[in-house]
């Protein structure tokens, strides 16, 4: 096994206040990389995002499990935020700033961006009835 | 215990809640977010803001994020939804926002509607200058 490698794997309810919990988590995972504090935000806001996506549209709402995965290889950081709620219609306007799905609940459709914006790899799989899986990476101290 | 929204948002000027406080003062008002501003959190405060809004008169608020330095996508729904219930009448002010909270809001543009202050009494001289310039 590498001994530069690390990574864990949780799985939570989906409820609300599992949010802050998930980005703890996550920025707690990542500090013997010594991020900067712009990174750790950077991390949290997507973190952030993905999770509130699956409460939100997966679920919409409803009980489910939401699955948190993360790896360390070196100084990259791997997120993967698994769901199995009702999936994603379009995944391409999904991702288009400033479209939500769900305007009554004053999501502003920025969900996507910020995850694009603040981490440097994206990916969605989604399928209608199948969930939703999106993963991130980002390298750490590479602005240091 | 003053849980009941409306009631509260009819006689009291003050009102701590464990992961925020609102204060309202004339047609101000000012709300002070403990825990981070996040989607758990935008749900909590919406319908308290609304009802004091409405209840109160409310014309200004005052965003008041100097003791927190987390906000996500939640938040900016949060604050759009209030500037379009009360820019007729009056304006949104954040104050007190750090490097994090200030990145966010200038990625989603939302500096652009909202009054940038430094804390919160900046941002009440503001409006009371405002009201008297009326």
């Amino acid at each position: 096994m590498n001994k530069n490698s690390n990574s864990f794997e949780i799985i939570f309810d989906s409820k609300s206040e599992n949010e802050s919990f998930a980005r703890v988590v996550v920025a707690a995972f990542c500090t013997r990389l010594d991020p900067t504090l712009e990174e750790i935000s950077d991390i949290k806001t997507a973190v952030s995002e993905a999770v509130t996506n699956c409460i939100v549209h997966g679920y919409e709402g409803r009980e489910g499990k939401i699955s948190l995965k993360c790896e360390l290889n070196d100084n990259e950081l791997t997120i993967e935020v698994h769901d199995d709620g009702v999936g994603i219609d379009d995944i391409e306007r999904a991702m288009e700033p400033m479209y939500t799905s769900k305007p009554q609940l004053e999501r502003s459709g920025m969900g996507f961006s910020f995850m694009e914006a603040f981490m440097d790899e994206l990916h969605v799989k989604s399928g209608k009835h199948s969930g939703t899986t999106v993963m991130m990476k980002k390298k750490i101290g590479v602005n240091n | 215990m003053q849980e009941e929204h409306v009631a509260v948002a009819d006689g009291e000027n003050e009102v701590r809640h464990t992961d925020y406080i609102y204060m309202v003062s004339d047609k101000m008002l000012v709300i002070s977010m403990i825990a981070e501003l996040d989607h758990h959190l935008a749900d909590e405060m919406r319908e308290v803001i609304d009802d004091v809004i409405d209840v109160r008169g409310v014309e200004d608020i005052i965003f008041d994020f100097s003791r927190i330095n987390f906000m996500d996508s939640a938040g900016i729904g949060l604050i759009m939804g209030r500037y379009r219930k009360i820019h007729e009448k009056g304006r949104i002010y954040v104050a007190g926002a750090g490097e994090g909270i200030s990145r966010i809001l200038l990625i989603s543009g939302l500096h652009k509607l909202v009054v940038v202050s430094s804390d919160v009494n900046d941002a009440a001289k503001k409006i009371l200058e405002g009201k008297r310039g009326n």
